[in-house]
C-alpha cells in the first residue's frame, strides 16, 4: 500500500463532563486507501461514530480531540481552524447519516440543496449545478430525475431518501465518505439496495467510504477490511474475510459467535456475558479483560497495542506469545 | 390545500357565530330593554307597541338570526348612552387601536425574532444571558405596571414624550393616523413599546427555544457535514424551520393585542376601541359591548386564517 489517504494515528476523543473528563476514544489508529471500504463495527457506545465524527470535524461539544493526527493525503486535518475544516467538509469528506428521514431539510427542494451544495465546492453556475444535480441523482438510482428533483424530501420514501443523500454527498465528488450506520433505519429488502449502490459508487466514483454499522452481514457483503472497536479503541483490523471467518480477538469471536446463521440452526447463539464498560470504569490493561475467556495476569496490568495475528492485527496478548 | 384552508375558514365562521350567541344573550340578561328605552312614562301599550316593533315577540332563534344579519351589514344598533350608531363609534376608534396594535405586534415580532435567534447562537454568552433576563421580567411584569413605569421614567422624569393621548392626527378619508405629525409619533412610543413589551418577549423566548430545538436537527447535522458556511446553515435552513411553530403563535398574539388592547388604553388614555369598551361596561351599553365582542371574534377569525395561509406558504408539507 503507497500512502494512505486517511490516516488516524493515536486518536484521543475526550468528553469533559462535570464529573471529570471522559475518555471516548484512545489511542485509535487505522488507514484508509484511496477507493477503499473500510467497515468499522462494534457495540453502542463503542467509539465508531464518534470516530467519524472526530474526522469529519464534527464531534458534538464538549467533545473535543485531545490527542493525535489525522492525515488527509498526508496532510494534517484534525487542527485545522473551523473555516479550513469546514472547506474540507463536503467537498473532500462527505458523511451520510442514519435516518434518511431527518437529515434532509424538509422546508427545501432536494434540488435546492443539490445545488447549494454543488455550487458551494465547485463554483457552478446555478444552471450548470442544476445538470450535475439531475446526473447525480440518477446516477443514484432515482428515476425521472429531472422531474424528482424539484419534488420536496417528504415525496420520497425512505430508501429514495437515502439516495438522495448519497447523491448530495457525492455532490463536489469527494475522497472519502463516512457512513454513519446509513442502512440501519432502512426495511431489509432497501437496505441490500442501498449497499449495492454504496458498492458500486465506491467503484465507479473512485471514492474510499468508512462504513460504520453494527450488522456483521453488511460488513461481509462489502468490506474490503474491518476495524473492531470496543470502548473506544480498536480490538481488531484487518482484511474483511480474515476478521469474520478467523477472528483473532475474543471480543471479535465473541461478536462472530453470536450471528445467526442457517446453517448452524440447532443450540443457542453464544453470547459474551457481561457488559461494554462505561466511559468511566474502563478497567486497567486491556478494556475487555473482565469479560475474556481468556484473560491472564499481563491483561489486567498492562494495555495491548495492534499487534499481528496472520494478516490481521489485534489488540490481545495472546499474539504477543506467537510473535516472540 | 384547498381542503385545509376551508378548514380553517369554517372554523373561524364557527367561532364568530359562538361569539355572536353570547353577544346577544346580553341584550336578554342584562335588564329590559324595553323598560330603558321607553322610560318610566310609558303606558303598557306604548312598552308592548315598542316590544313589538323592536321584534322582541318573536321567537329566540329569529330574533338571533336577524341580529346577525344585521351585524354582517355592519349594523350593530344604536348606543344606549351615546344615541349614536355603534358602527360610526367602532369606525371613529378603528384606526388608533389599529395603528397602535399593528406597530406594537411589528416592534415585537422584529425584534423578538432578532434577540431570540441572538440568544439561541450565543446561548453561553454575557449578552445572550442578559437579554433572558430582562424577558423574564416583561413576561412577568403585568402591562399596566409596565406602562405607569415607562410614563414615570421618560413622561414624568425626563420629559420627552407625552404620557398621555394620540397628539395631533391627520385625517385621510375616513382613517386618521398619527404617524405623520411629530406629536403624534412622540404619543405612539409609549403605548407602543408598553403593549409590544410582553409580546417580544414571548416571540423572544419562544424563538429562541425552537432554534436551540431546530439546532440539534439531524439535517443542520448534514449541512454542517455538506461543507456549508454557518451563517448559511442558521439564517437560512434553520430560521426557516424555526419560524414555523412561531408564526402560529404570532399569529394568535396579533389577534389578542388588537383586542385585548384595552389595558395599555386606558393607562394612555389612547382613544382606541379598547378605551370605548371600558367605557360601555361601566355604562351597561349593551350594543356597544356586544359589537365590540363581534369584533374581537372576527379579528382573531381573520387573523388565524391568515397565518394558515402564510403556513402553507412556507411549509410544503401541507400542499400535499
Amino acid at each position: 500500500m503507497n500512502e494512505p489517504l486517511l490516516s488516524v494515528r493515536n486518536l484521543r476523543v475526550e468528553f469533559p463532563t462535570r464529573r471529570g473528563i471522559l475518555t471516548a476514544l484512545d489511542g485509535v489508529s487505522f488507514d484508509i486507501a484511496a477507493g477503499e471500504i473500510l467497515g468499522v463495527v462494534g457495540e453502542s457506545g463503542a467509539g465508531k461514530s464518534i470516530t467519524g465524527a472526530a474526522i469529519i470535524g464534527l464531534l458534538e461539544p464538549p467533545g473535543r480531540i485531545a490527542g493525535g493526527e489525522i492525515r488527509l493525503k498526508g496532510e494534517r486535518i484534525d487542527n485545522l481552524p473551523a473555516d479550513g475544516l469546514r472547506r474540507i467538509r463536503g467537498k473532500r469528506i462527505s458523511m451520510v447519516f442514519q435516518d434518511p428521514l431527518t437529515a434532509l431539510n424538509p422546508l427545501f427542494r432536494i434540488g435546492e440543496q443539490l445545488s447549494e451544495t454543488i455550487q458551494l465546492h465547485t463554483g457552478m453556475k446555478p444552471a450548470a449545478a442544476r445538470e450535475r444535480a439531475v446526473a447525480l441523482l440518477t446516477d443514484v438510482g432515482i428515476p425521472a430525475a429531472s422531474r424528482r428533483i424539484d419534488a420536496y424530501p417528504h415525496q420520497f420514501s425512505g430508501g429514495m431518501r437515502q439516495r438522495v443523500v448519497l447523491a448530495l454527498a457525492l455532490a463536489a465528488d469527494p475522497e472519502l465518505i463516512i457512513a454513519d450506520e446509513p442502512t440501519t433505519a432502512l426495511d431489509v429488502s432497501v437496505q441490500a439496495q442501498i449497499i449495492g449502490l454504496m458498492k458500486r459508487l465506491c467503484r465507479e466514483h473512485r471514492v474510499a467510504i468508512m462504513l460504520i454499522t453494527h450488522d456483521m452481514g453488511v460488513i461481509a457483503e462489502t468490506a474490503d477490511r474491518v476495524a473492531v472497536m470496543y470502548a473506544g479503541r480498536i480490538a481488531e483490523i484487518g482484511p474483511a474475510r480474515d476478521v469474520i471467518k478467523n477472528a483473532h480477538h475474543p471480543y471479535t469471536q465473541g461478536l462472530m459467535g453470536a450471528i445467526p446463521t442457517l446453517v448452524a440452526a440447532a443450540g443457542r447463539l453464544t453470547q459474551i456475558p457481561g457488559t461494554m464498560p462505561r466511559l468511566d470504569a474502563i478497567p486497567k490493561g486491556c478494556a475487555f479483560n473482565p469479560r475474556c475467556p481468556h484473560t491472564f495476569a499481563r491483561c489486567v496490568v498492562e494495555r495491548p497495542e495492534l499487534l499481528q495475528a496472520e494478516r490481521s492485527r489485534a489488540a490481545c496478548w495472546l499474539h504477543a506469545k506467537a510473535a516472540i | 390545500m384547498i381542503a385545509h384552508l376551508v378548514r380553517s375558514m369554517l372554523q373561524g365562521a364557527l367561532v364568530i357565530l359562538t361569539v355572536g350567541l353570547i353577544a346577544f344573550s346580553m341584550f336578554r340578561f342584562v335588564g329590559d330593554p324595553v323598560a330603558t328605552l321607553a322610560g318610566q312614562e310609558a303606558t303598557d301599550a306604548d312598552r308592548a307597541e315598542l316590544t313589538e316593533r323592536l321584534g322582541l315577540n318573536d321567537p329566540f332563534p329569529v330574533q338571533f338570526a336577524r341580529f346577525l344579519g344585521h351585524a354582517a351589514q355592519g349594523d350593530f344598533g344604536i348606543s344606549y348612552r351615546q344615541a349614536r350608531p355603534v358602527a360610526d363609534l367602532l369606525a371613529e376608534r378603528l384606526p388608533a387601536t389599529l395603528e397602535l396594535a399593528v406597530l406594537s405586534a411589528l416592534f415585537a415580532f422584529v425584534f423578538g425574532v432578532v434577540f431570540g435567534v441572538y440568544a439561541a447562537i450565543n446561548r453561553r454568552g454575557v449578552v445572550a444571558n442578559a437579554i433572558m433576563v430582562v424577558s423574564l421580567i416583561g413576561v412577568s411584569l403585568p402591562t399596566f405596571l409596565i406602562g405607569i413605569g415607562l410614563i414615570y421614567l421618560f413622561a414624568v422624569t425626563l420629559g420627552w414624550l407625552p404620557s398621555f393621548g394620540r397628539g395631533d392626527v391627520v385625517r385621510i378619508g375616513w382613517w386618521t393616523t398619527g404617524l405623520l405629525t411629530e406629536s403624534g409619533r412622540k404619543s405612539l412610543v409609549l403605548p407602543v413599546l408598553t403593549l409590544g413589551f410582553f409580546q417580544l418577549t414571548l416571540i423572544m423566548r419562544l424563538v429562541r427555544a425552537e432554534m436551540l430545538e431546530t439546532l440539534r436537527a439531524e439535517y443542520v447535522r448534514f449541512a454542517r457535514a455538506r461543507g456549508l458556511p454557518e451563517r448559511r446553515i442558521l439564517f437560512r435552513h434553520a430560521l426557516r424551520n424555526t419560524m414555523i411553530p412561531v408564526i402560529t403563535i404570532v399569529g394568535l398574539q396579533l389577534g389578542s393585542v388588537i383586542a385585548f388592547a384595552i389595558v395599555t388604553e386606558s393607562v394612555f388614555q389612547w382613544p382606541g376601541l379598547g378605551a370605548l369598551f371600558v367605557n360601555a361596561v361601566q355604562f351597561v351599553d349593551i350594543p356597544v359591548m356586544a359589537a365590540y365582542l363581534m369584533f374581537v371574534a372576527f379579528v382573531f377569525a381573520v387573523v388565524n386564517f391568515m397565518t394558515d395561509l402564510v403556513y402553507v406558504t412556507i411549509d410544503p408539507r401541507l400542499k400535499s
